[in-house]
């Protein structure tokens, strides 16, 4: 078997068995590539966490697109980037088909009406476990409270808030906190 | 023209998307349902609900049905449709891609220096209230039944949130569980 069948087949795996997001992903991918595999040491696989927090996209793919590059450069990266999307991209379309279908139908809407206001809650549950990561403390803890309110009461785009508040921390550190 | 659209749409919330899929889920929202119009708040928690119980980042299974569903809704055929929703996955996809080749070594080379230290020390906060915007916009008459239209509705509704709020944070119930028994009670109650 090729590297890039064994790589794509791993990432395939990671992909199609962790279900509520990137976080979930570390583990799994940890486990294949740093224990069973032996692609990477675990310090190697930390400075892979370092690049995926630090760059913007999405985390699992972030991961799995420098693990790939790191093995076999631009295309082993390519190959572990696809590999991670394609069972998500799969399985989304057999239900979106599906589910086109049988939206409009009484039953689908009721469930759908139970589901709705679960779904807010559970978006929160993310922005909390967030909060702890953030640090917030009496000097800081308007950010979060400016910019929800800013996109959610005023309508301001939030790649703006995005960019104010990196440059915005990076001139507070270089002019006023030396 | 959709495709091009949803090509320079879901690229532009590829490279901005710092803090993961939640956080995504708010650009997601203010480009395809606010500005674009693509679709309704409604079907939007739909498929945030679709995304969270189906294998997978949370953000490529968003951005497959989102282009899925913007494709359809300009009438287009299904097949069609399949194309655009890979050609949204792909594009959250490629700009971060070329973005980590060309400056991983330079990061690890200076990811304790104390500019990317500054960056994320106000960066991280400003996700924390991206991530509360998510929550606050969804919180609409269009998902939680209007208080004076249907107080029944609403009440359902308000008490499932604390529910699951509940029994998430404190409980640590699976979000795919809650989903099924929240689908469960909708269809019981109403």
């Amino acid at each position: 078997m090729s590297v890039y069948t064994e790589m794509f087949l791993t990432f395939a795996k990671i992909g199609s068995f962790t279900i509520g997001g990137g976080y979930a992903m570390i583990q799994m991918m940890e486990k294949e590539v740093v224990d069973k595999k032996q692609w990477l040491t675990r310090e190697e696989f930390m400075d892979t966490l370092v690049v995926a927090q630090s760059t913007p996209g999405l985390f699992a793919i972030d991961m799995a697109s420098h693990i790939g590059w790191k093995l076999k450069g631009v295309k082993g990266g390519i190959v572990g980037a696809l590999a991670t999307a394609v069972p998500s991209i799969i399985a989304i379309l057999l239900i979106a088909i599906f589910f086109q279908t049988f939206k409009d139908n009484v039953y689908v809407e009721k469930i759908f009406m139970g589901i709705r206001p679960c779904v807010v809650a559970l978006i929160l549950t993310p922005c909390i476990s967030m909060a702890r990561k953030a640090k917030l403390n009496k000097k800081n803890w308007w950010l979060p409270v400016a910019t929800a309110l800013l996109i959610a009461c005023v309508g301001i785009s939030p790649i703006f808030c995005i960019l104010a508040g990196g440059i915005g921390g990076y001139l507070y550190g270089k002019f006023v906190h030396k | 023209m959709i495709f091009l659209q949803l090509f320079l749409v879901f690229s532009k919330i590829g490279i901005f998307n710092f803090g993961g899929g939640y956080a995504m889920l708010t650009l997601i929202q203010d480009e395809v349902v606010n500005k674009h119009h693509w679709m309704t708040v409604n079907e939007f928690t739909d498929i945030v609900a679709i995304s969270q119980s189906t294998p997978g980042p949370i953000g490529i299974n968003c951005a497959t049905y989102t282009g899925y569903t913007a494709v359809i809704h300009a009438g287009y055929p299904t097949w069609l449709a399949v194309l655009g929703a890979i050609l949204a996955s792909i594009s959250v996809i490629w700009l971060p891609f070329i973005l980590m080749v060309s400056i991983s070594k330079f990061l690890l080379k200076h990811s304790k220096s104390t500019a990317v230290n500054d960056i994320f020390s106000t960066l991280r906060p400003v996700i924390v209230g991206l991530l509360a915007a998510a929550a606050i916009m969804l919180m609409s008459k269009e998902n939680f039944g209007d208080p004076s239209e249907s107080p029944f509705v609403f009440t359902v509704s308000i008490i499932i949130f604390l529910l699951t709020f509940i029994g998430t944070r404190l409980y640590k119930i699976s979000p795919i569980a809650i989903i099924l028994l929240c689908g469960l009670a909708g269809l019981l109650i109403y």
